[in-house]
């Protein structure tokens, strides 16, 4: 069996999201580098301000999944987190955890396993797959997991236009007082060159159209095929369908050739409105499917990191999410200020001065 | 040393903790451990709840070493909730949009980097108060369209 579950069923008791408010609408990087001559795989993206980074981002995210546990799991509380784990391609620092930062400012310190996650884009569901392990087993009560990045693309290159930004949060816990069971996962890895950084690079490099058929499709699919073939189920059982999201065509097209349906995977899929979140993409379509999904409702999620690798997971809703104490993912992306190609250029950075 | 300064009030500056009095009950920010009220010792932690009210403000336009790249910014005394005034930088704003009474909450951001090689000094700025709006169903029709 890859089945993964854990001697204790593991739930999610709280989970927030963050996005940033800037946005770049994409058809500004076309005309910039090619005349408008290229079509934007997305149509916007969000950009975080000067003062954001993958810390501050997952702070807010995890300040929103804490109010949403306070509400939901009476025995919850920050200190009580036996992990804060965020996982991220962009951390703040080569070394030095952004954990502790997030622990810090939750109030989550010091008693707490503190980490830095990596693995691209599934960087935060594999800590959230450890996380099932570590509640799982009883080492302890609730663990705290992020999906963060501020994505970098070289200007000009493909991956500018779809770059994007934000952060979501959850809170693992014992399954009975939780929001959200997670029934099962599986994870499916392979050593594949699709897409890296080396170290003191600032923009990563990618093996181009490499990137589809054997690195995105191909491990997506094995692991929600595999999941849901050992827990007997079918794209039927599921009423929603999250897959990590480059842009609009990949996630439409792994979930139609798995059996999904365009009604099961658009709730989750926010691409279009703020671009690839690396970390945070599949994980940030979760939070969206979350804010609206009633008791008894069934979720696929799958992630997908360069590299390369799948975690697939399998989500029984328990109760409805509280909707007061934190905002939802839509309001997050609804609160959007558009940003012109040279003030997203010095929101990035990428006006040197000398 | 600078970077032992920050490390001792990276409560005050992450979580936005201060005191409260165990004699006349006031909230006290930043911790100073004696009461401005009634002058009895206060020592217990407190964290603010981070919502309150810009109570004045004014905009910088040449700002001091460290925060050049955030030029122009505004600086605020808030009135937090609890009572105590804090002076912070608001973020996620535009200067024209700020006044007197705005509500405003409490966020974690970077207040300045030390250069390239440098420290990061995360901080507490205020932010215009963010409510849930009404669902905008349009959007997501229009998002779904445009898929
Ligand atoms: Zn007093």
């Amino acid at each position: 069996m890859a089945l993964m579950k854990s001697e204790r069923p593991v739930g999610i008791v709280g989970y927030g999201a963050y996005v940033p408010r800037y946005r770049l609408i994409t058809q500004e990087v076309s005309e910039i580098w090619t005349g408008g001559n290229t079509v934007s795989p997305v149509r916007e993206k969000a950009v975080p301000g000067l003062d954001e980074d993958v810390a501050t981002m997952s702070i807010e995210a995890a300040r929103n999944a804490v109010r949403r546990a306070e509400q939901v799991c009476a025995s919850f509380t920050p200190q009580r987190l036996g992990a804060v784990w965020v996982g991220s391609e962009s951390h703040p620092y080569a070394v030095k955890p952004t954990g502790t930062i997030v622990a810090e400012a939750l109030g989550a310190t010091p008693y707490t396993q503190a980490a830095d996650w990596q693995f691209a884009c599934k960087a935060g569901t594999e800590a959230m797959q450890a996380a099932i392990g570590f509640v799982g087993s009883g080492m302890t009560s609730f663990a705290l997991v992020i999906g963060a990045d501020s994505a970098q693309g070289r200007p000009g290159d493909a991956l500018e236009y779809t770059a994007g930004a934000g952060a979501a949060a959850f809170i693992l816990g014992p399954a009975e007082e939780a929001l959200v069971e997670i029934e099962g996962s599986v994870s499916y890895v392979t050593d594949t060159p699709d897409f890296w950084r080396r170290p003191h690079e600032r923009f990563p490099e990618h093996a181009g159209r490499f990137t589809g058929e054997p690195a995105y499709f191909h491990h997506i699919a094995s692991a929600a095929q595999t999941l849901m073939r050992e827990m007997g189920l079918t794209p039927q059982d599921f009423a929603f369908a999250v897959f990590h999201q480059p842009n609009v065509k990949f996630p439409l097209k792994v979930g139609a050739d798995l059996g999904f349906t365009r009604a099961q995977i658009q709730p989750g899929l926010l691409v279009n409105e703020i671009g690839n979140a690396y970390a945070g993409s599949a994980l940030l379509g979760l939070t969206a499917v979350l804010d609206i999904s009633q008791p008894g409702q069934r979720i696929l999620l799958a992630s997908f990191g360069s590299g390369a690798g799948s975690d697939a997971f399998c989500l029984r809703v328990r109760r409805s999410a509280p909707q007061s104490g934190a905002l939802t993912t839509r309001a997050y992306i609804q609160r959007r200020v558009p940003v012109n190609y040279a003030q997203y250029s010095r929101l990035k950075g990428n006006y040197v001065m000398h | 040393m600078e970077v032992a300064r920050f490390w001792r009030t990276r409560h005050q500056r992450y979580q936005l903790m201060g005191e409260v009095c165990p004699h006349c009950g006031t909230k006290i920010f930043p911790p100073r451990d004696v009461c401005p009220a009634c002058e009895g010792e206060a020592k217990t932690p407190f964290v603010f709840s981070g919502r309150g009210e810009v109570y004045s403000f004014s905009t910088i336009h040449s700002a001091p070493a460290g925060f050049e790249k955030y030029v122009p910014y505004t600086v605020a005394l808030v009135r937090l909730e609890e009572g105590p005034l804090v002076t912070a930088q608001l973020t996620d704003v535009d200067e024209k949009d700020v006044y007197i009474g705005m509500p405003v909450e409490m966020v974690t951001r970077v207040l300045r980097e030390d250069g390239e090689r440098g420290m990061i000094v995360y901080g507490y700025k205020f932010r215009p108060r963010l409510t849930q709006p009404a669902p905008e169903p349009q959007h997501a029709a229009e998002a779904a369209a445009a898929a």
